[in-house]
């Protein structure tokens, strides 16, 4: 007896199969459906937790907008991004006050001499904040400082690797190395205990709807708005966001149209840079500077950015708010223990690769 | 040719790099001993020979465990290609299924685990000379359930491109670490487990079982080493190779590239899960503290990066180099460093192992050992025949 000859797709293309359709109802509005369903009934049930996944959201969104222009321009994961958010959170720390561990491990020392904490009134808080003027100079200066690093960082590292036209993979180790000798930087400096910005009793505001936040969760927000506003201008207004949007678009293109992409990859970073200093400083507000915290955010932002499509800033700007929301909310639960928010971006990541590994708004190819 | 013709015969086919990693090698073998050496002499005026050879042996089985794990590693990335920046969820779900299937059932009240198996499956009592079975069994489970994880991890991110899987890989380490610290019935949380048994521990004197430890190690990493020298001069492995070097031409060919991947990334976790079972033994206590990405996924990288990718004496050389820089930097802590250094030993640690990466990427982007270019044992074995027959007189 012959064997039935049937033509049977193998197990990958199979899968593939499942995928596409599993995708096809997802986008049929099942994604968008489950997640405004979700803030909606969160917005009644955990306003608490809402209101701090908007913010953390916000900073996610700022984070995961760097991440998603530096894979768009140079087509790589950038696995630093975490690391260098809280590297920068600590270059503002400095400084703020000028301090780093001393000889010992838990003894301190001043390395500048002068500080931002001396200018005057830098340190009296503004309004109901717990802060001064200071910290948002510090962040300020600390946004250039940080660009100044990653341009630097490209010069060094990855334009090497560029010119030597190695794999994406090679350059996603680089940024893992370089990822590690951040952290271990911050160690070294100012040791692994967790520091603030600035001790003391956060001023909660109550606002419309029973909803009360901390008054400088308002600052994070509000800064995440303007520079969001910022990006988007530098995006969609200017003559260099064009010319970043097609390098993301199609490089080779956007090369024999004359564009300069060297030029345009620095720029790109430097960009990054600042997104990455400002979500940093804003993180370490809302939660704490902490060596440890880098490494794990990798993956809320690169949830926030495949939410949104790797390599679109609108995408990465939803991406952000949708992860952060689900990720405060979803610990709320009683069978999820608050160690597990990480694991809860992961979560969201895996079931969209699942479903639909280009993103929410991914109809691009 | 004239000077290549003048080498003994050893040295013919020898290239300059072989005399870097062989001058390196040498060096920390030399270097270990001779600190450890002199450093006794404090306590022991003749000095400690006995206890340096103990100390390098417990160095040498580390050594075995982490060369174990990069040769996973090197398999999926030196070989495939593959990115894996989770490795410490292979090597933690390797040690902690060993552990829990070798150990008996919990003692006391601040231990809880699940499994507990230890005395059940001494199934041949005959042939039990202190409970082989179980860890042979162990062995085979923590191979098994690191490679089901790394299935599980592949499915939804190995078609898409390399750096989900990176993603995807971070984010599983990061699950596994939180589950082993918030689930505590299962596997005890942050106490960790001590107690894990040894194999054939009850033969020898608890404080001499590094001896018996470094042949066990030494015989698996033997045996996984050949089994995967094998492997990667098969068809199998040539596919695995094409694909590193280039997937589209591989898939051309027609080649399953999904597959070829999936393979690939579940035998290497699988070896993993094996050095994570090895790692067990020899250390016989597992902790969550002790599973860090630094030290549970980026060492290997550093390893494997600096040993070369896709060869894997590399991965055993690299596995050797960097545990015995780490080693020596820990011996240093006996000499008077200043405040400054020692507090941060740790984190300069962290950071050599950083810069060695990048700086292996940039320099000396092959390793000490590069990748060798034969890649079949059949023509192996015609090229030996060759040689063995006298060569046919020079044409130049």
């Amino acid at each position: 007896m012959a064997t039935p000859q049937t033509i049977s797709p193998n197990l990958g293309d199979r899968l593939r199969g499942f995928q596409r359709s599993a995708g096809n109802i997802a986008a049929g509005g099942g994604l968008w459906a489950a997640i405004i369903g979700f803030t909606v009934w969160a917005a009644f049930a955990e306003r608490d937790a809402l209101t701090v996944g908007i913010v953390l959201g916000a900073i996610l969104a700022l984070g995961a907008v760097g991440l998603t222009l530096i894979f768009g321009v140079l087509k790589f994961a950038h696995f630093a991004h975490g690391d260098s958010m809280m590297l920068s959170a600590f270059i503002a720390w400095l400084l703020l006050n000028g301090i780093i561990v001393g000889e010992r491990a838990g003894s301190e020392t001043t390395l500048l001499p002068v500080t931002i904490n001396d200018l005057p009134g830098a340190d009296s808080a503004i309004w109901e904040f717990s802060f001064g003027y200071g910290l948002i100079v510090a962040m300020l200066l600390t946004a250039v400082l940080t660009a100044g690093m990653m341009v630097g960082i490209d010069r060094v590292v990855y334009r090497r690797l560029r010119r030597r036209k190695s794999g994406i993979v090679i350059f996603a180790i680089a940024s893992l190395g370089l990822a590690f000798v951040m952290r271990s930087v911050i160690l070294i400096f100012w040791g692994p205990t967790p520091r603030l910005y600035t001790p003391g009793i956060r001023n909660r505001i109550d606002l419309p709807f029973d909803v009360s936040v901390l008054a400088d969760q308002l600052f994070i927000l509000a800064a995440a708005f303007v520079v969001t506003g910022i990006v988007y201008v530098m995006l969609f207004r200017t003559k260099l966001g064009k010319a970043m949007r097609a390098m993301a678009d199609n490089p080779d293109l956007a090369l024999i149209s004359g564009i300069d992409t060297d030029r345009i990859i620095t720029w790109t970073w430097a960009v990054a840079g600042c997104l990455i200093a400002v979500a940093g400083v804003l993180l370490a507000l809302q939660a704490h500077l902490d060596s440890e915290l880098g490494f794990a955010l990798l993956l809320p932002l690169f949830a926030a950015a495949i939410v949104g499509g790797l390599g679109n800033p609108q995408g990465a700007l939803v991406g952000g708010f949708v992860v952060g929301i689900t990720q405060e909310v979803a610990v709320t639960f009683d069978f999820l223990s608050p160690g597990y928010k990480f694991s809860v971006a992961f979560a969201i990541l895996i079931l969209i690769l699942l479903v639909r590994p280009r993103g929410l708004f991914g109809e691009r190819s | 040719m004239i000077l290549a013709g003048k080498r003994p015969a050893w040295a013919r086919g020898l290239k300059p790099s072989d005399f870097i990693a062989t001058a390196v090698l040498l060096t920390i073998t030399l270097a270990i001993p001779f600190i450890a050496y002199e450093q006794s002499r404090g306590a022991f005026p003749d000095g400690n020979i006995a206890g340096t050879m103990s100390f390098y042996t417990a160095f040498l089985v580390t050594v075995g465990v982490f060369a174990l794990l990069t040769m996973g590693l090197n398999i999926q990335w030196g070989y495939t290609g593959v990115i894996n920046f989770g490795v410490l969820a292979f090597f933690m779900l390797g040690a902690y299924t060993t552990a829990i299937i070798t150990k008996g059932d919990p003692q006391g009240d601040f231990t809880t685990y699940i499994g507990g198996w230890g005395n059940d499956l001494n199934l041949i009592p005959a042939l039990a000379t202190d409970q082989w079975l179980p860890f042979v069994i162990a062995t085979a489970a923590a191979a098994l359930a690191a490679g089901l994880l790394a299935l599980l991890v592949a499915f939804p991110t190995l078609h898409l491109r390399e750096d989900y899987l990176a993603i995807a890989t971070i984010g599983i380490a990061e699950v596994m670490r939180r589950v082993v610290i918030e689930e505590r019935w299962m596997v005890n949380g942050s106490r960790g487990l001590t107690g894990v048994p040894q194999p054939l521990g009850g033969l020898v004197d608890q404080s001499d079982y590094k001896y018996l430890n470094v042949v066990i190690v030494g015989i698996v990493v033997i045996i996984v080493f050949f089994a995967l020298e094998r492997a990667v001069r098969s068809p199998w492995g040539r596919v695995l190779r094409g694909l590193s070097d280039d997937e589209e031409a591989t898939a051309a060919s027609g080649k399953n590239v999904f597959a070829f991947k999936t393979q690939s990334f579940v035998v290497g976790a699988a070896i993993m899960g094996i050095g994570g079972s090895m790692y067990a033994y020899a250390f016989s206590a597992l902790s969550p503290d002790a599973f860090t990405h630094l030290f549970a996924t980026f060492i290997f990288w550093a390893m494997l990066m600096v040993g070369g990718s896709g060869n894997n004496k590399g991965a055993i050389a690299g596995a050797y180099v960097i545990w015995g820089l780490w080693t020596i930097s820990l011996q240093m802590q006996g000499y008077e460093l200043g405040d400054v250094i020692e507090s941060r030993m740790p984190f300069i640690r962290g950071l050599l192992l950083g810069v060695a990466i990048v700086g292996v990427l940039l320099i000396r982007p092959l390793g000490l050992l590069p990748q060798e270019r034969r890649v079949s044992a059949w023509v192996e074995r015609r090229v030996k025949k060759e040689r063995s027959t006298p060569a046919p007189p020079a044409e130049t």
